[in-house]
């Protein structure tokens, strides 16, 4: 191995145009990569990671520029170099893979001709030749028939496919770095698990490097060999993998592992550590250090009046922080917090019951397709939740847990089967029949911030309407309300006159929290109310809404797909599979053995910020049957890693009782408590 | 594609059905005006009633819209007061000649429009694209009859090189293709405008696309990037309204055949409804009305065509 | 971003604070707008206009329908008449000035009326989808389908001319394009979360449409209704060239073309000022759109 690394970037400095003038996004930022290495590059959004990748291979578009600091790549420096050296080495020598995998793909080009254009422009081979590649790129990234999926258009495949061609088309003309940005962020849990077992694979194969962005820590942990952590435009700390898990130094790096949701702790010990203020943007820059305005052990004048170097930690010479105080601050353990867990309000009165719900979408006929089949959202389910405790729903896309949520709010009416809520039928009440005492009763949040709130109104407005609207109030009335409301989500009351887009995504969604409240609501329907957030943002709202719950004995129905979250927030929990309940029961139940196998194979692929983390991953395989399709056995069936025989094709899966805990499945409990392996650690305070 | 075949049919019967009684309606509502102008200003009520009784026109409107009905279906599309002769004979030839300068027109704008807008959406803010904008923006504010004045005072008054008329009558001294030359040219740089800054957001749009990115970063020479990745995308929306253009390009140039008293349809219209030839203006609404559901239907299929997302 | 709130100064919706809060929102958009040298340009070729209109009778050296029988004699441009006489001995420079007055009241009416109808039309289509959408939308096509000025010579000609009429006109013609751009972002914007919520509390539909919906879809109908205007300025000029316009003897520069361009090859300057006047007052209001939608983009 040479000793000049592959890339090596060194006090690069972007700046993009704004309308107030150029502001400097990234300052200084210096790292190296080798050969064959992978890299990862974590941070929230702003901090800069996606614009270190689009410097380095130029693409910053009009408002960008690189204005200092130098990136040599192979020896050559890629800041100065034209057009045609540019346009050599892109998709040759660097290739890059991106977030959002459909958007990436043209949609009037076939596959096949999409991947065959990189090697036909840079090493002029025919076509027939480019089509061999091809073929074999496909099989390489797994995709079950190869020829038949280069003919198809990027919209007639999945996700996961398609995030696998956009590997295949970065890899086949075998590139010494790989840029991937956000490569699975988007996608589900288990096609995520499967696409970050690929990348491990093709990089042993290829000897590529990678350099990893994503803000997914677990993902990176279990890639990458080497992590950068960015805070608005700089690196405040990067060594390995294992050291930066283990004994992280800089105050963010601890503030991010401290508010993360591990599987195995809840919310009955203590309440999630979220690192305090917002996520700040590299628009605007402090003279110090970038985080000090939400550091705990920030010192006036140390940290707060010139730029922090980066500097070697101690015994550790692979190890870097930029930290003055890094040195001084206590060895670092998981923190629980101190503050006095909730008392939750214990009663086993049932507020929201499901009964054999079921919801058919009817097709609307398309003007140029013709009749599609109808859609079987969610088939015969039964779920229960209890007055003052949280019920959690799992799943992935297409499993039918927003459906319900809609049902339950009345924005859908079931096909079949009833829904009480307090004792009263909703199910076939749409929102517009239900009287205002049932409106008043259960109150939804929404999943992305930046549509919850109406962009022409103000926040003051959309709280103030909710009140009018749900309790009556006259308009002149309605500002004591307000400024309450906003106090309890714990916003300053001065936000009532901010517009939206002011706002930044979590108190846009703590003033959705607000809104919801407005009519005191005994239910509160949650669709994924954090998904959308920044890491540190996410334990504010999750922690608000355990107080909120607890302070108002509401019952809470959180939908989401991140089962750490879920293990940390709920009571009880229902794993969801293509419309049917694959397990319910108590929170520790269900993430303990005997597991459905689709919950054993959920919990194995959620990536866990811990690199010794060993875990047996169960990947599916094998093709998800379409949600028109009736299944006549066990919906998992065709991707079921424990599948047993014939009879799980034929014969719908009986329910399994154990108390309180439900799981349908032909194997027999005892049986999967016997061939299953606890994934997840039990509860362990601190380390 | 059958049920797509089928529905637009029907779409293209209903509106012409509507649309024939809309201005079926409108037309005949006092049907003493017809006897009245055909006897003059001096013919007294009795004799006007006298002859209102002859034709029909007194009976009820939908009767007289059931019998309007049954002559079309038997090729017979009245008598045109304005030009004395059956309408067939009269309708038929102004469409021709508007045919040709539409087709004519058409010829010259797409590709024009096309290649000007590309080149201007791909290099956005560019000195190339900032000209081109303005051009479009100017030539599209100028009326077509401002336009033909414009160009008229330059090539007839001023140079002298081109006629200021385009009768098509023979013996007026100047050729054909002399002849059409300003009209087209007054069509041509009219519409271009509008199509262009169509075609032109189109491709803005498309380059910010994130699979320009992709391709852009695979290492693709640029043109390849705009003509592969880019036009076919941009093109999607801007294929319906060039095809809506065919539409205008048949009725709207009457303000272009009225400057250069050209023989067209829209002049013929024009015509028909200042004198109010009834039996030529429903023709004649029932002629374009038809052009312009069937481009309609052209254009749908058109885009259904190139989207492989909407074949499926 | 957004000038802070004193606390405790204004309570946060008190009508001083409201207006307050207005006036600053107003000063922002003027300011932006002077960023786009388009949109300046055009604003400034329109204001032009309308303060000409405006002192039309004031500044008009002529009225306009006056015959000045001795400048028959010398109609082309000189000190007396600054854009000379046309073939009546009208004075041209009076009779442009005055023609822009109903220009400037028929086309931003029409576009007004326009919008209104198109906003209620396209809103009710997307918002209540199925039927109530198939017949609006194949209304919006068939009168879209029907050339436009086929449609104004039979409805003119059968009814007569009038700026009443005009306007009417223009608004059912317009209406349906409209119609169309607001449909297809109520389509979009009526599966936003903020629209569930509103149905959560129980707005009614009226008040979800009109004050949830349509504020948002404003960016590309403001640019739209300026590309409108323009086009209205068009179609009234084409209307008088054809002689279907407003009656004379009133100025309308169509009109004034029609009478005139027959005599371009001697006496040029007779038509080719109102063709320019047209068309400097069409090019202000396309170049307030395209800056408008710069702006827009850029946001």
């Amino acid at each position: 191995m040479t000793d000049a690394p592959l890339l090596d970037v060194r006090d690069l400095r972007v700046a993009y145009a704004t309308r107030g003038g150029e502001a400097v996004v990234i300052p200084s930022v210096s790292f190296q990569l080798n050969a064959g290495e992978a890299l990862g590059l974590v941070g929230e959004s702003g901090c800069g990671k996606s614009t270190i990748a689009l410097s380095i291979v130029r693409y910053l578009g009009r408002a960008g520029r690189i204005i200092g600091g130098s990136i040599r790549f192979e020896g050559r420096e890629l800041t100065s170099l034209d057009e045609t050296g540019l346009r050599a080495i892109r998709g040759r020598r660097i290739a890059m893979v991106y977030q959002d995998p459909m958007a990436s793909l043209n949609p009037v080009m076939t596959v096949g001709r999409q991947l065959m254009e990189a090697p036909m422009t840079h090493e002029g081979v025919s076509a027939s030749a480019a089509r061999a590649r091809a073929l074999a790129m496909l099989a390489e990234v797994k995709l079950a028939d190869p020829a038949a999926v280069m003919e198809r258009y990027p919209h007639q495949l999945s996700g996961g496919q398609q995030q696998r061609i956009v590997i295949a088309m970065a890899l086949i003309t075998g590139p010494a770095l790989l840029i991937m940005d956000e490569p699975t962020t988007g996608l589900d849990v288990t096609v995520e698990a499967a696409v970050l077992d690929l990348v491990r694979e093709l990089r042993s194969r290829h000897h590529s490097a990678i350099l990893f962005i994503s803000h997914n820590l677990g993902s990176v942990a279990r890639v990458c060999d080497r992590v950068a952590v960015m805070y608005r435009g700089e690196i405040v700390e990067d060594g390995p993998v294992r050291s930066i898990f283990a004994s992280p130094r800089h105050p963010y790096t601890r503030g991010l592992l401290d508010c993360l949701p591990t599987l195995g702790s809840d919310k009955h010990q203590a309440p999630l550590v979220p690192i305090a203020g917002q996520v700040e943007s590299s628009l605007t820059r402090p003279p110090g250090c970038g985080f000090a305005g939400r550091c705990a052990h920030a010192e006036i004048g140390r940290c707060t009046s010139y730029p922090i170097a980066s500097a070697t930690v101690r015994g550790e010479p692979e190890h870097h922080v930029a930290c003055v105080r890094a040195e001084e601050l206590r060895q670092w353990t998981r923190r629980c917090g101190t503050d006095v867990a909730h008392e939750f309000v214990a009663t086993t009165e049932t507020m929201v019951a499901i009964h054999h719900l079921t919801k058919i979408y009817e097709p609307r006929r398309r003007r140029f397709r013709g009749t599609r089949a109808a859609v079987r959202a969610v088939s015969d389910v039964d779920l229960t939740a209890a007055r003052g405790r949280t019920l959690a729903i799992v799943g992935e896309s297409g499993c039918g847990k927003s459906t319900i949520a809609k049902v339950l709010s009345g924005l859908e009416v079931a096909t079949a089967g009833r829904v009480t809520l307090d004792g009263v039928e909703v199910g076939a009440l749409a929102i517009d029949a239900r009287g205002p005492a049932l409106k008043r009763k259960l109150q939804m949040v929404f999943q992305n911030p930046d549509s919850t709130l109406n962009p022409s109104h103000t926040v003051g407005y959309a709280i103030g309407r909710a009140l009018r609207r749900l309790q009556g109030r006259a308009p002149g009335d309605v500002a004591g309300g307000v400024a309450r409301l906003l106090e309890v989500v714990k916003l300053s009351p001065a936000m009532a006159a901010r517009m939206p887009r002011h706002l930044s995504g979590g108190e846009k969604q703590r003033a959705a929290i607000a809104r919801a409240l407005a009519g005191d609501p005994a239910v509160i329907v949650a669709d994924e109310p954090v998904s959308a957030l920044d890491v540190s943002v996410q334990a504010a709202i999750v922690n608000l809404l355990t107080e909120i719950q607890a302070a108002r004995g509401a019952t809470l129905v959180f939908i989401s797909h991140d089962l750490a979250v879920v293990r940390y927030l709920a009571d009880t929990v229902a794993v969801m599979y293509l419309g049917t309940v694959a397990e319910v029961g108590p929170v520790e139940r269900v993430f303990a053995p005997p597991y459905h196998p689709y919950t054993e194979a959920l919990l194995s692929a959620v990536p866990v910020p811990d690199p010794d983390h060993v875990g047996a991953r169960i990947l599916l395989e094998g093709r998800v049957s379409g949600a028109g399709e009736i299944p006549r056995g066990c919906p998992f069936a065709t991707r079921c890693p424990r599948r047993v025989g014939a009879v799980c094709d034929e014969t719908p899966p009986p329910v399994q009782h154990f108390g309180d805990h439900r799981l349908a499945c032909h194997i027999p409990g005892a049986e999967l408590a016997r061939l299953q392996t606890a994934l997840v650690e039990p509860r362990s305070i601190g380390r | 594609m059958k049920r797509f075949v089928v529905k637009h049919l029907l779409f293209l019967l209903l509106t012409l059905f509507a649309v024939s009684l809309l201005v079926f309606t409108l037309n005949e509502f006092s049907p003493g005006a017809v006897a009245r102008k055909i006897l003059g200003a001096y013919a007294t009520q009795d004799q006007v009633d006298l002859l209102t009784k002859q034709m029909g026109l007194d009976r009820p409107v939908l009767v007289r819209y059931v019998d309007y009905l049954r002559a079309l279906a038997s090729g017979d599309l009245g008598y045109s007061t304005r030009f004395k002769l059956p309408v067939k004979d009269v309708l038929f030839k102004h469409l021709a000649n508007t045919a040709m300068l539409a087709a004519i027109a058409f010829a010259c704008i797409v590709p024009l429009s096309t290649v000007l807008g590309v080149v201007a959406g791909m290099r956005e803010a560019s000195r190339l694209d900032r000209a081109i904008l303005m051009f479009g923006t100017v030539v599209a504010s100028i009326p077509e009859f401002a336009l033909g004045v414009f160009l008229a005072s330059v090539f007839v008054v001023w140079l002298g090189w081109l006629p200021g008329t385009a009768t098509l009558l023979p013996g007026g001294g100047w050729s054909l293709p002399a002849q059409l030359v300003l009209p087209v040219a007054v069509i041509v740089l009219f519409d271009s405008g509008y199509v262009i800054s169509m075609i032109r957001a189109s491709m803005v749009e498309v380059m910010q696309r994130p699979y320009i990115r992709t391709a852009v970063l695979k290492g693709l020479p640029f043109r390849a990037v705009i003509l592969r990745h880019a036009v076919r995308n941009a093109m999607l929306t801007p294929v319906t309204v060039i095809m809506l253009e065919i539409n205008y390009l048949i009725a709207g140039v009457v303000v272009v055949e009225t400057v250069f008293a050209y023989p067209g349809f829209g002049r013929m219209m024009l015509e028909a409804a200042l004198f109010k030839d009834i039996a030529l203006i429903e023709a004649g609404a029932l002629v374009a009305v038809f052009l312009a559901v069937v481009t309609n239907i052209l254009g749908d299929l058109a885009y259904m065509l190139l989207d492989p997302r909407i074949r499926a | 971003m957004s000038t802070p709130i004193a606390a405790g100064t204004l309570s946060a919706s008190s009508p001083a604070a409201s207006r307050a809060r207005l006036v600053r929102r107003w000063r922002r958009r003027i300011a932006l707008l002077g960023e786009s040298t388009p949109a300046t340009v055009g604003i400034a070729i329109i204001l032009a206009w309308v303060v000409l209109a405006m002192l039309a009778p004031l500044i008009a050296p002529y009225a306009p329908n006056a015959n000045d029988v001795l400048a028959l004699a010398h109609t082309t441009p000189s000190r007396a008449h600054w854009l000379g006489t046309d073939h009546l001995g009208r004075d041209i420079l009076s009779r442009i000035l005055w023609g822009a007055r109903p220009v400037l009241v028929i086309a931003p009416l029409a576009v007004l009326g326009a919008a209104a109808l198109g906003s209620l039309l396209g809103l009710a289509a997307g918002y209540y989808g199925r039927w109530i959408d198939l017949v609006i939308t194949r209304a919006c096509d068939i009168v879209l389908s029907f050339p436009v000025i086929i449609l104004y010579m039979i409805i003119l000609a059968r009814f007569g001319s009038s700026a009443w009429n005009i306007i009417g006109v223009l608004t059912l013609t317009k209406a349906p394009i409209i119609a169309r751009i607001v449909r297809g972002m109520t389509l979009d914007l009526r599966e936003r979360e903020y629209v569930a919520a509103a149905k959560m509390r129980g707005e009614s539909p009226l008040y979800i449409m009109l004050v949830e919906i349509l504020p948002n879809a404003r960016g590309p109908l403001v640019v739209d209704m300026c590309l409108r205007t323009g086009y209205n300025v068009i179609i009234i000029g084409a209307l008088g060239f054809l002689g279907i316009g407003l009656p004379p003897p009133d100025p309308d520069w169509g009109g004034m073309v029609k009478d005139t361009y027959g005599m371009m090859m001697v006496w040029p300057h007779m038509a080719l000022f109102p063709c320019a006047a047209i068309s400097s007052l069409v090019v202000g209001f396309n170049l307030l759109a395209v800056g408008l939608r710069e702006l827009g983009l850029r946001d």
